[in-house]
């Protein structure tokens, strides 16, 4: 049953790059962003948290389409970046990435954000009156103690991202070694008859590969909190 | 040494505190709501004054008509709060140098010193959660002594403590006032405690 086709260990691979890719660039943005609507009071707040809502009350077919009108190889954006930087997303993998990192954006965000409303301000206060800059109170202060929260959001990205579809293949299509995930692979083997066991075999390894993150990061936040009350 | 005008927001209206005093360790004392804490705040730069000056050894910290309000982590200023506000993430050790980077050439308190002082050698490595409350308003203290601070401020540091401790806590209070020879400010609403302890006292009606 476990024989896979080369069509399917290239989509297994791709879906692993681009999940983890997604995750790991979004996390600083979605830091930053989480600590201004956590700590900051400025005018346009709310605006800004509906914004980045957005990518979770939208289709992700129009999620897709705006990408693809902005960030195309003619779309604004786009179109200076290959120009000047080189970087191309449209039809690439870095596009899917691209597409799955603003999908789970919002989801980063929220679990990044309530975990650093959780971290008590009196902490950063003191850590203040003892010559902290802001800069040294959040990096560490807020942030370790935020933690689970950082796990969480990127763990929840990243299964967002092995489970994107709609943006996706919206954006960079459905090539297979450049944007076929495992997602889109199921898609096209619905399309043709007797794919069903790979259908089946995809479905298992999406089914580990997000138990085993989910693993992963619940250890990740134990051994945090083992750390904060071990007993000496 | 101290030389506050301030006008604190509280509410509706405001509250008009003066204090000029020589004393090296100035007890803040009144009834609760008088604004005591605020004003170890205002000093300490956690709490915007509507309007005033407060000047500590000579240093402006805060001047609403020259527009001078130094942000927390340039005033030099030492807070002991109430509760410890031990870093739960750090060990006892991490916590006392948190704040220790500042002008190591110009450190007036060292770190074996301070930790013979407090008594607290043997905490070293333990976590805050590990802990009595007493020993960790004394991790505090060492940790606010380590800053190198112009001026200490203790809010009640005894006031969360049951009495045993309370009396386990006074003796270290008073090595640190008598040998550090630190300006301080100590805000209590026990007379008697302060008395053992001050040089001066203001009460805030």
């Amino acid at each position: 049953m476990f024989d896979f086709s080369p069509d399917e260990l290239v989509a297994i691979r791709l879906s692993l790059k681009v999940a983890a890719v997604a995750a790991i660039a979004s996390l600083p943005p979605a830091i930053a962003m989480a600590w201004l609507l956590a700590r900051r009071r400025f005018p346009g707040r709310a605006l800004l948290d509906a914004l980045i809502h957005l990518p979770l009350v939208l289709p992700p077919v129009v999620v897709g389409y705006v990408l693809l009108v902005t960030m195309g190889t003619r779309g604004l954006v786009g179109a200076w970046l290959l120009e000047h930087l080189g970087i191309r997303f449209a039809f690439r993998w870095t596009g899917a990435a691209l597409a799955c990192a603003v999908m789970g954006f919002p989801l980063m965000v929220r679990a990044i954000r309530l975990s650093i409303e959780q971290v008590d301000r009196r902490l950063e206060h003191a850590a203040a009156t003892l010559g902290a800059p802001p800069w040294k109170v959040f990096l560490t202060i807020t942030l370790p103690l935020a933690w689970p929260g950082v796990v969480a959001g990127a763990v929840l990205a990243f299964a967002k991202a092995l489970g994107e579809f709609g943006a996706t293949i919206t954006f960079v299509s459905n090539i297979p070694g450049q944007s076929q995930t495992i997602s889109a692979a199921i898609y096209n083997l619905l399309q043709v008859p007797g794919g069903e066991s790979g259908i089946w075999r995809l479905a298992a390894v999406s089914l580990c590969i997000s138990l085993g993150a989910l693993v992963l990061s619940e250890w990740l936040v134990r051994r945090q909190r083992g750390r904060e009350t071990e007993v000496l | 040494m101290l030389d506050l005008d301030l006008h604190l927001q509280r509410g509706s209206f405001t509250r008009q505190v003066r204090i000029q005093s020589d004393a090296r360790v100035l007890a803040l004392t009144g009834p609760s709501g008088a604004g005591k804490t605020s004003v170890l705040n205002a000093i300490a730069g956690l709490l915007r004054p509507r309007s005033g000056r407060i000047v500590v050894d000579g240093q402006v910290l805060f001047d609403s008509e020259r527009r001078v309000d130094l942000p927390m982590h340039r005033r030099r200023i030492g807070y002991v709060f109430q509760e410890a506000r031990l870093f739960p993430h750090m060990d006892v050790q991490r916590n006392l140098r948190y704040g220790g980077h500042v002008q190591a050439q110009a450190a007036r308190f060292g770190f074996d010193a301070v930790v013979e002082l407090l008594g607290i050698a043997s905490l070293l490595q333990r976590r805050p959660r590990n802990l009595s409350g007493g020993e960790a308003q004394r991790v505090a203290i060492g940790r606010a002594l380590l800053s190198q601070p112009a001026l200490l401020l203790l809010d009640e540091p005894l006031s969360a403590l049951d009495a045993a401790r309370r009396g386990e806590l006074i003796p270290y209070l008073r090595r640190v006032c008598t040998e550090t020879g630190l300006p301080m400010l100590y805000v209590s609403h026990h007379p008697d405690e302060v008395q053992q302890l001050a040089d001066g006292v203001h009460v805030l009606e």
